[in-house]
Parts: structure tokens; sequence; C-alpha cells
């Protein structure tokens, strides 16, 4: 690791103020991502604003049909979470499978998505559940906040704060794991609203999390995994890897989101 | 036996440190006035240098020095070598480019180390390292065989025309060809043997020593054979003359092969201590260990195997090409030649057998002996062979086996290896039963109701191991002896010390190798202690690899122990006033047969060192030592049986059955065995279904250089594992064992991959089968 100079934020406020005076400094959530990138020396921040011990960034609550979490709740308080297992179990499952307990215990939502790594969980979930994203300055669509590989619509020092979502009727999320690194190598979110039917992908697309816009038509008419069965996923469009063509990623797609579906009931 | 004995399954004496953190390794070890290293590597697969500047990294606080290859060469450290002479089969001797510990011209592989940089820290030495600016004319490179073997492919050492390293073969390729041309059936299959990269737990590590007023060095090193290390550092290094280098391996977090060979990183430790006058020590990150430790296999294969009418092996024809990487590490060249053609005949009785092997240099990272070196190899080749001809046979794949197994004993195979016991259809019978063969189409029927692909595969391996008779190794090439040695001291109250030149780091030499003391001597285990793994306290010995230790280490100790004994006896005779043959030596006391005469074990002992009363012209003190050279290899052998579901959708693949029946004679403690069953079986279905070491064709960059990339077995990938052993001793050493460390590794891949390719309906597979791989051969 290169020489940083840390500091301890305990408000927004002042964590806003921290990061627009450092040279070249970086919001640190959960650290899951930075500190080990920072530790290969891959990332040489020049000042590292922590985020975690600001108390309003943290917990989970739910009024009407609305679930709001805060940007600093680790993955296993949402995995634990009775509200948000109530309100929307699959998000719940979602955040029991990242990673291993000691990422789940230390790892945040907020700090997920502003990372929004191509294999990452949250983004799939958010985009099919159309949910916002809340930040020190604004409220963004995730439609609009995804915006490519490791790329948001946050502008420099922008700090999410929360995120937001209603409840949807039915919603399931299938990953399907890299062998080595157990990222997504193919993770579908599905949920069924009032406003119809929304499809996250993430891990497979060579942009990052997409919306599988044919999908979410078919099962719009039909919630079944065998309205899948006619859809297909255009393998130009998926990442290629050592672990997966993108043939292979195309298939992953339909076949993880035909077991979203069934899961989701 | 008693309750310690040989065959008691008692727990591992050496297990309360490993378990409580108290464990002693090299990274552990502090010295006053250390300090750390970092070595500046090559980032590109082929380049010349043209230049270093140190000026930078010399600025960096805390850096005592930067060293060069130049100044290496200056001081007349010498190539590192491989021990091991092949010739090829117009008589020529291998081409072995040099090997520098600091590349001073070119590097030849992503890793190559270029320099060391020391410092007051390690964050200090890797900011030097960083530093340092190397001069690179970048070479076109080739890091797999086809690339490295097509014209006007990179040269990589001047002394390897198209990067050739040999053409060797061996066994009648004529009356082969004969055989195989009047075969009734002939089954034919390109072979793939898939390229490991070890990952021992404990990253390499060496702290190195020198002491000016003696002018003296010190190397503690991850080494699981310390005296061959101070050999080879000695002799061919120049880094000391033996008798003033100590090697010291304390506790070693695992080897599995990688931690045989002397590297560059230790020599050079040794050497810029001198250079520096501080002792320095480097710490492998696992990174380095990715791109820098021995790999293993990698090798592509033809074979053609024939049969009679009467489905009868009348011929075996090979043809290998293997990578040896960017240089011919220590015992590399012996890998795909004498460890791997010459166990071909399987556990079966084939008249004509001829393999080809060559070897080439690419630009990756030294490839070298892996848990089972070769054998893995071989035993893939034919048992999936042997699988897949069954197949086209129309033929249960067992009962095509039983019908050419050996049966007599002993055994010559045309590939110079004499079976000498064995009970392969014991072997088959028991695992066959074990793992419910006749049930298999029933469980295949109800996997397919939930839409599952079930299937079934098994290998039936045979192995050569306890390594090995010195005078045969060294007619074929070998430049040491494979004998082991023991000492055995008793102190002068009965308690006992056994110094072995055998190595354990992981093998649980603590425990079995006392329990054989306890065995004979009837004392306790814990009034025995294991001393292995310096120079300086243990007397010359050969280490720890090819599952010797039990055959060869411990057959040393009987042979010492037979010495302990015979002196015992006599000194309880004389003392008891009895015949020296009537003396029986029981549960820590010497008896006088048919008598109730006795003399307790610590009273003899005492008596020998007192020299108060020792018989007429006997020498005081009790100690002996003993060389034992086997007489042959040891053959273990065995069947496995795999069994797996998969998933048509996804092409993942669950094993969810695996069987192994292993013979491997005598058995000193049967959960240490089974654990290296464990162990080598995890390893096995590694390979089989999840490791592959890869590199990229264009840039030589290692693609799978970290965990994220390279799948290391997890738990959950691997199924509860039955394991079971038959028995028929070894004759060639004194307590009939045959080695256990390897047959896990060997015996597996194909057993899983038969079954594989049985569910699938598609024999069309290479290794790693992973989730993509399965799902692609479905679909094509």
């Amino acid at each position: 690791m290169y020489k940083t100079t840390y500091h301890r934020a305990s408000s927004v406020e002042e964590a806003a103020s921290l990061i627009s005076g450092a040279d070249d400094g970086k919001l640190l959530a959960g650290g899951q991502t930075l500190i080990p990138t920072m530790k290969q020396r891959l990332a040489a921040p020049s000042d590292v604003v922590d985020l975690r011990h600001i108390a309003d960034l943290k917990g989970i609550s739910v009024a009407g049909s609305t679930v709001t979490i805060g940007a600093g709740t680790t993955h296993a308080d949402v995995a634990n979470s009775a509200e948000v297992r109530s309100a929307c179990p699959a998000l719940a499952d979602l955040a029991s499978n990242i990673g291993d307990p000691h990422v789940r215990n230390m790892g945040t939502i907020g700090g997920s998505i502003a990372n929004n790594d191509p294999a990452a969980d949250y983004p799939a979930a958010m985009v099919a559940l159309n949910a916002t994203i809340h930040t020190n300055s604004r409220q963004i669509g995730a439609d609009d906040f995804f915006t490519g590989m490791f790329e948001t619509a946050l502008n420099d020092g922008e700090i999410i704060t929360a995120v937001s979502f209603d409840a949807p009727e039915k919603a399931a999320y299938q990953k399907f794991p890299n062998p080595a690194s157990r990222y997504a190598m193919a993770g579908v979110f599905v949920a069924k609203s009032g406003g119809g039917v929304r499809v996250g992908v993430t891990g497979a697309g060579s942009d990052g999390v997409f919306r599988a816009s044919n999908m979410e038509s078919a099962l719009s008419a039909s919630f079944s995994g065998g309205a899948l069965d006619g859809a297909s996923v255009d393998p130009s469009d998926m990442l290629s890897d050592l672990h997966g063509s993108s043939e292979y990623r195309a298939n992953l797609v339909k076949v993880m989101a035909k077991r979203a579906v069934e899961a989701a009931g | 036996m008693g309750a310690e004995g040989i065959g008691a399954r008692i727990a591992r004496k050496e297990d309360k440190r490993f378990i409580t953190g108290k464990g002693r390794y090299t990274d552990d070890m502090v010295v006053p006035g250390m300090k750390h290293a970092m070595f500046v590597r090559s980032p590109h697969a082929h380049a010349k240098i043209t230049g270093i500047n140190k000026d930078a990294a010399l600025a960096v606080p805390g850096v005592i020095d930067v060293l060069d290859g130049k100044q290496l060469t200056e001081d007349g450290i010498g190539n590192l070598i491989c021990g091991w002479m092949i010739h090829s089969k117009d008589g020529s001797p291998m081409n072995m480019g040099a090997w520098r510990p600091l590349a001073d011209d070119k590097v030849r592989y992503v890793g190559d180390a270029v320099a060391i940089v020391v410092a007051d820290t390690k964050a200090q030495a890797r900011e030097g390292a960083e530093a340092v600016q190397v001069d690179y004319e970048e070479l076109p490179s080739a890091t797999d065989i086809e690339a490295a073997m097509a014209d006007g492919a990179p040269q990589i050492h001047d002394e390897a025309a198209n990067n050739l390293i040999y053409d060797w073969e061996i066994g009648e390729s004529t009356a082969t060809d004969a055989a195989l041309a009047s075969a009734a059936h002939v089954t034919e299959m390109d072979i793939v043997n898939n390229r490991l990269i070890p990952n021992a737990m404990e990253p390499r590590a060496a702290l190195g020593l020198y002491d000016e007023a003696e002018d003296h060095y010190t190397c503690w090193t991850t080494s699981q054979n310390p005296h061959v290390a101070r050999l080879v550092m000695s002799a061919f290094y120049n880094v000391a003359p033996e008798n003033k280098l100590r090697v010291i391996a304390p506790d070693v977090g695992g080897g599995f092969g990688s931690k045989i060979f002397i590297y560059p990183e230790e020599v050079v430790c040794l050497w810029a201590s001198r250079r520096t006058g501080v002792p320095v020590k480097w710490v492998a990150d696992r990174t380095e260990s990715f791109l820098c430790d021995a790999h293993g296999r990698d090798h592509i294969s033809n074979v053609k195997i024939g049969f009679d009418s009467e489905n009868r092996i009348t011929a075996l024809k090979v043809d290998t090409i293997a990578n040896l990487g960017a240089y011919m590490s220590l015992f590399s060249s012996s890998v795909p030649t004498y460890l791997y053609a010459t166990l071909l005949s399987g556990q079966y009785n084939i008249a004509n057998i001829h393999a080809n092997v060559r070897t080439v240099y690419t630009n990756t990272a030294p490839v070298d002996a892996y848990r089972g070196a070769g054998r893995p190899e071989a035993c893939y080749l034919i048992e999936r062979v042997m699988e897949t001809a069954a197949r086209e046979l129309g033929v249960s794949p067992a009962e095509l086996r039983r019908k050419n197994f050996v049966t007599e004993f002993p055994h010559q195979t045309p590939v110079i290896m004499a079976y000498d016991a064995g009970d392969f259809g014991a072997s088959l019978d028991a695992a066959m039963q074990a793992a419910d063969y006749s049930g298999f189409a029933a469980r295949k029927a109800e996997a397919a109701g939930r839409g599952k692909l079930r299937g079934i595969g098994m290998s039936c391996y045979i192995e050569a191991c306890g390594i090995a008779p010195s005078q045969a190794v060294g007619a074929l090439g070998a430049g040491v002896g494979l004998w082991e040695s023991a000492e055995v001291r008793v102190n002068a109250v009965g308690t006992i010390e056994v110094l072995t030149g055998s190595h354990s780091h992981g093998q649980g030499h603590e425990t079995t190798f006392a329990q054989l003391v306890a065995d004979r001597l009837g004392v306790g285990i814990d009034t025995v202690s294991i001393v292995h793994g310096d120079t300086d306290k243990v007397q010359m010995g050969m280490g720890t690899y090819g599952s010797r230790s039990g055959a060869v280490g411990m057959s040393a100790i009987s042979v010492a122990l037979d010495k302990v004994e015979a002196k015992a006896k006599k000194i309880a005779a004389h003392l008891m006033e009895a015949d020296e043959a009537d003396i029986e030596i029981d549960s820590g006391e010497l008896k006088v047969a048919g008598t109730d005469k006795t003399l307790p074990w610590f009273q003899m002992a005492l008596a020998a060192y007192t020299a108060h009363n020792l018989p007429e012209g006997m020498e005081p003190g009790l100690k002996e030592t003993a060389f034992f050279d086997p007489a042959n290899f040891t053959f273990p052998a065995g069947c496995y049986i795999c069994e797996v579901e998969i998933d048509p959708d996804t092409g993942v693949t669950e094993v969810v059955q695996f069987v192994a029946s292993d013979d491997f004679g005598t058995i000193i403690n049967p959960m240490i065995v089974e654990g290296q069953v464990h162990g080598g079986v995890v390893q096995g279905i590694g390979q089989a279904m999840l490791e592959g070491c890869a590199y990229d064709a264009e840039s030589g960059q290692l693609l799978t250089a970290s965990y994220m990339d390279y799948t290391m077995p997890r738990a959950d990938d691997i199924p509860s594992i039955d394991v079971s052993t038959t028995k028929t001793e070894c004759p060639s050493n004194p307590l009939g064992m045959k080695g256990c460390g390897e047959a896990g590794a060997i015996g597996s891949p194909p057993a899983v991959i038969n079954a594989i390719t049985d569910a699938i309906g598609n024999n069309d597979l290479t290794m790693p089968a992973t989730p993509q791989t399965v799902w692609a051969a479905i679909n094509r």
C-alpha cells in the first residue's frame, strides 16, 4: 500500500468537505474493493475519507411500501433485517450470498453500487426494483445511475446516502458464481410490481448491469419460466473471459432468469 | 502393535503447535540486524535487458543496496541446474540453457528475477524495487507447446534450437507399430494434461545470514530437502563449501513438490547477505507464488492402444510433448520421462509399449514435479484410453480392465518397471462394492427424473514411489542417489531421538516415525522425538518427495533400530547373565525368555552410558546410524470410482460420490493415510474440474495469477470421500510399506473425467471440466 492520509468523517457534510479538499481522495465505505486494490498498489489515493462512522448512513426503514436502506448498511444487516425479509425477501437473499461472511459484515450497499463492479450483485437488484439512489445533493433513478462498467452518474465527491424502492409483488435473484472468484458470472434479479416486470442482469453484460427488455416484455405478458423459452440473449452484448465465453454467458442469463421467475413463484 | 505402534490410529503429535499457531516457519525466524528483500521481476515474457538504473531505488529511504545479475556473475555464483541428465534418442545430451539466479542478459518469463533490493523494512524494499528502472527490448514470446514448436517461433535459449530440449524414447517402436497394425481394434485419442499451479499454504521464503567472522552461511528456507539444497548450493552454485553452509528448513506449510527445488531466491538472499553485510529475508507474496513457483503437468499427447479379438491389449503407443517452461528446474527433465513413461503399462499386461517424449522451452514459469510428478499424466492417459476403448468395444469398463490386469508378480513391464506385488482385482472389487456399482443404472434413472445427467467413471491406477534405488536411477541419469538416512539416539535415561533425512511439511512424521519406534521398543511415543530439517543436526539425507518418507525414510530408521536392539540385547544379556539370543524387547523392558528376569529399558540405557559394566570390548553409548537404499520402487495401486451429476442447462457438475480403494501395503497410522488420500483426491478433483493455469498467448502474461481467476478447490466443491484399503506388502523394504502421499492426486482425475464423459455422452472433454467446458461439450 502506498502512503495515504486517513480521515474519519462523523457526518456526511464533513465527509463532503474532506473529499472536496483532498488532492486525489477516495471515499471509503466498507472497503471491500478499495482496500484490497490499495494493498495491491493498484490504487494510490492521496486521502481516504472513511464513511463508516457516520450514523446517518446506517439503518433500514419501511414506510408503507417504501423500503429505504442507508448507504452505510452492511450486507449482513440487509440479509438479517426482518423488515427487508418481509418487504422484499429476494433482496435479503441476495445480500446473504454476497462474498463471504467477512465481506458481508464489512461491505455496504452504498459502496457496492458506487463502485458498480460489473459482477456485483446489488446493481441488478437496484435496476430491477427501479430503485432511487439518494445522494447528498439529489436523487437519481437506477436506470440513470448505472452508466457502464465501474461508471455511475455520481459527480466527483458526491456521496450516496441511501437507496429506496417500492416493495415488489414478487421478486427473486439467481446468481451463477464464477468458479474461482465466486462473483456473479450471470446474476438475474426479476421483480414484478404494479408497473410491470423488470429484469436486471449483472455479471454478464459487456457494459455492466443492464435490463433485459425482451424478457421484461415476455414476463409482463405471462410471469412464468416458460414465457422465457423464446427469449434470446445476444452473445455479442456479453462479456467473454477465461471462465465464460459470451455464448455461455448468454445461456446463463436465460437460465438464471427462468430460475429467478420460478423462484419468485 | 500396542496402542501407539504400527497400525494405531492416533492423533498427530505436531498438531498442537500447528493448530494453536505455534508452528515456527521461515517467516517467523528473526535474527539480529535482519533486513528485508524484494525482487525486481520481469513484467515481460521475453525481452533483452538493455540497462538497469538503480539511482532512484538507492535514493529510497531505508534502501541498503540494489544488486543485479552482473554483480552475481562477477562473484562467481553458478547457474541453477537440472540434476537429471536425459539423452535424446540420437544419443545427444539434453539442450540445457543457462538459468541465472538473476537474469543478466535476457528475461524469459513474466516473473523472472532481475535484481534484489535490500532495505530496512519490507515496505521500503518494495518501494525500492518499484524505483529500479530496467530497460527492456521486448521480444516475441511463446507460452504454449504449439507456439514454441511452430516454424519461426521465438528462440528462447540459444542452446535449444526450435526450443527442443530433448527428443527421447522408451520401448520398442517397430514391434509396437507391428502389433498395432495387426490389432483387431485400435483406440486413438489426443490427450491434454492441464498445467497446474501448486499453491502451498505457506509461500516460499528464505533468510540468508552470512557470518563474516566465521566465513559461514546459514539459510533458513522453505525446503522439502534441506540437505539437497545445501549440496546443490555448495557444489553447483558456488555459494560456499558444504562445511561453511548450514541449511535449515523449519516448519514448512505444504510443498506438494514445489519446495523440492532450489530456486533463485534462496541463493540470492545468501549472496546478498555477504554483499550487504546484513541478514536478508525474503518472503514471497501470493502473486510471486503464482508467477514463480514451479508449475506442474502441461503435456499434450497422442495415444493409440491395440486390442486382439478377445479384447486383450496388444500394444500401446504414446507420443507426448511436455512444456518445461523458461528454464530447466531441478528435476524437470525426469518428470515427463522416467517418472511418466515408465508407468504407461498401468495395471495391465501389455507386451508392446513405445513412448516418444519431447520437451520444449516456453516463456512460462519453470515446470517441475508436482504431487505425483509424471505418474498422474501417465495414469490419466492410460485410464482415459481404457475407458474410451471399453465404450468403443461395447464392453464393461471394469471387465475390460480386469481381463488385462497383471496377476502374477513380479511382473516386468516393457518400460523398465518391475511390479513387485499387488492385487488389482481386489481393489477393483472393493471399490465397485463400496460404490454400489451395480446400482448405478437405477441412480441414473432417478437423476434423469430430476433433470440431471448422472455418470460413473473409474480409474485403476498404479504408481511407482518410494524413490528410489540409487544405482538404478544413477544409470538413468539422476545426479544423486535416492537412499535415506537415520540415526537413532537412545539417551542415558532411555528416551529416544530419531534424526532423519526425511522432511515433514504436513506428512505427520513426528507421529508416524515415533510410532515405529514405539512398535519396536514398546516405549510411549512421547518418549520419542523426531529431529529433521537442519543440516547441522542431521546427517546427510535426501528429503521428502515421491512418497518416499515411509518406504525409504522409515526403512532407514528400522535398520538403525535393528542395530540399537542388537546392542541393547547384548547389554541386557550381560547384565542379566543370560544368553543374548534369549533376550526379548517388549513393553519397554528387556526380558529373558522363559524366565521372570527383566531389565527396564531405561536401566539398560543408563548402563550403556555409565559404562561401568558393559560386555568385554563394547564401546559405551547407544546410538546407531543407517543408510537405507531400496532395492526397487514400491508400487501403490488401487481403484477409484467417481459418480457425478450434471445440470445440463449450466454444465455445473457435482461429484456426488467418490470411492477410493488403495493398496498401500503396511499402514502405520490409518488416520494419516486417510488424510493423505483425502488431500490427494481433492487435488485430483481440482485438476479435473477446477484448476487450470492460463497464460495470454499474445502478451505472455499469467492470466491466472490470483484466486480471482485460479480456482483452488474449496470445501463445497468436494464430496465426502469413501476411503478404504486392501493390502499386499511391498517386498523390497523391511516394513512392507508402499507410500500414500501422491496416490489420490494420481488416480482421481481420470475417474472424474470418465464419469463426466459418461454422463454427457461426449468424450471430447479437456481438463479442467469447468461448467463452461462441460456445457460446451454437451452442446457440441
